[in-house]
């Protein structure tokens, strides 16, 4: 797996795996968002049910931009890969912004089914903490002028943040909220109706492939940045 | 079709949901490609100055 992670070979495979991966997001989100805007409104909830095709796949990758980036920090800091260190570092970013779209979806469906846009439950606050974790991450990494030093304390902070993901996933179990509990991933088979899953399938998977998309291009950015770096270093 | 701009009573939320979906993903592409096309610019000139 390392072996095939050194950046020569990195830039030559996901060259050929962008524009696939990119063409497969646009094609899964177009399918998704014609599903989801032809699909009934819900006998509850209304047209609000619609909201639902952005808001759980935001947080899905956010949640999955997180552990991908916990795992390469682990990497980073056992083996101490570089890629492993420029792959956290470009995953940061993404799964920031994807938590954000998340809480802001999120807010928009509370409003009209809770009457609130927001409340201090389980399942908000350990998202909101997320976004933080995400945030501090980053400034972090920002704030070490030593990539060596910036990547190490990053990764321990990675890994500690780490703690909130089962947090968050179980949170709907383990205290009272008013977020709906599990109702795809649960023993006994998804609860809510096909004409729902099937579009929440369809955009899921397009926002997965978007965000490998997006991270492949980040890391290659980030490598050519660290090129630069070193060629600038060489020419003074 | 005019039902599917109205959703029902809740047009605000549901376009509002997407309509933010749309920017933050569409900021992010853009900040991605635009970092991406800078860096390997930046690296050509640089390749070019070397020895």
């Amino acid at each position: 797996m390392l072996r095939y992670a050194n950046p020569k070979r990195f830039m030559d495979l996901s060259g050929k795996a962008l524009p696939w991966l990119g063409a497969g997001a646009a094609i899964l989100l177009g399918i998704g968002l014609y599903m989801g805007f032809t699909a009934p409104p819900d006998y509850q909830q209304g047209d609000t049910v619609k909201i639902m095709f952005v808001h759980v796949p935001a947080a899905w990758v956010a949640m999955m931009a997180y552990g991908l980036m916990a795992l390469s920090a682990a990497i980073g800091l056992i083996y101490r890969h570089p890629l492993a260190d420029v792959a956290a570092k470009a995953a940061a970013p993404l799964g920031a912004m994807f938590t954000a779209l998340a809480l802001i979806t999120g807010s928009l469906w509370g409003k009209p089914m809770w009457g609130a846009w927001w409340v201090w439950d389980g399942r908000l606050t350990s998202f909101l903490i997320l976004l933080l974790i995400y945030l501090g991450y980053i400034a972090l990494w920002n704030a070490i002028e030593d990539e060596t030093r910036a990547a190490k304390a990053t990764a321990i902070l990675a890994l500690v943040g780490a703690v909130n993901l089962p947090i968050i996933e179980f949170s709907v179990r383990w205290w009272t909220t008013l977020h709906q509990g599990e109702s795809i991933l649960r023993p006994g088979g998804p609860s809510i109706s096909a004409v729902f899953l099937w579009p929440l399938f369809a955009m899921a998977l397009g926002y997965t492939l978007l965000f490998f998309t997006l991270w492949i291009v980040r890391i290659r950015t980030e490598i050519l940045e660290r090129r630069a770096r070193s060629l600038m270093l060489g020419l003074s | 079709m005019s039902g599917l701009f109205a959703m029902d009573q809740y047009a605000a939320f549901v376009w509002g949901a997407y309509g933010v979906s749309a920017f933050g993903i569409a900021v992010i592409i853009v900040s991605c490609w635009v970092g991406y096309a800078r860096a390997k610019a930046r690296l050509a000139v640089l390749e070019k100055a070397a020895p």
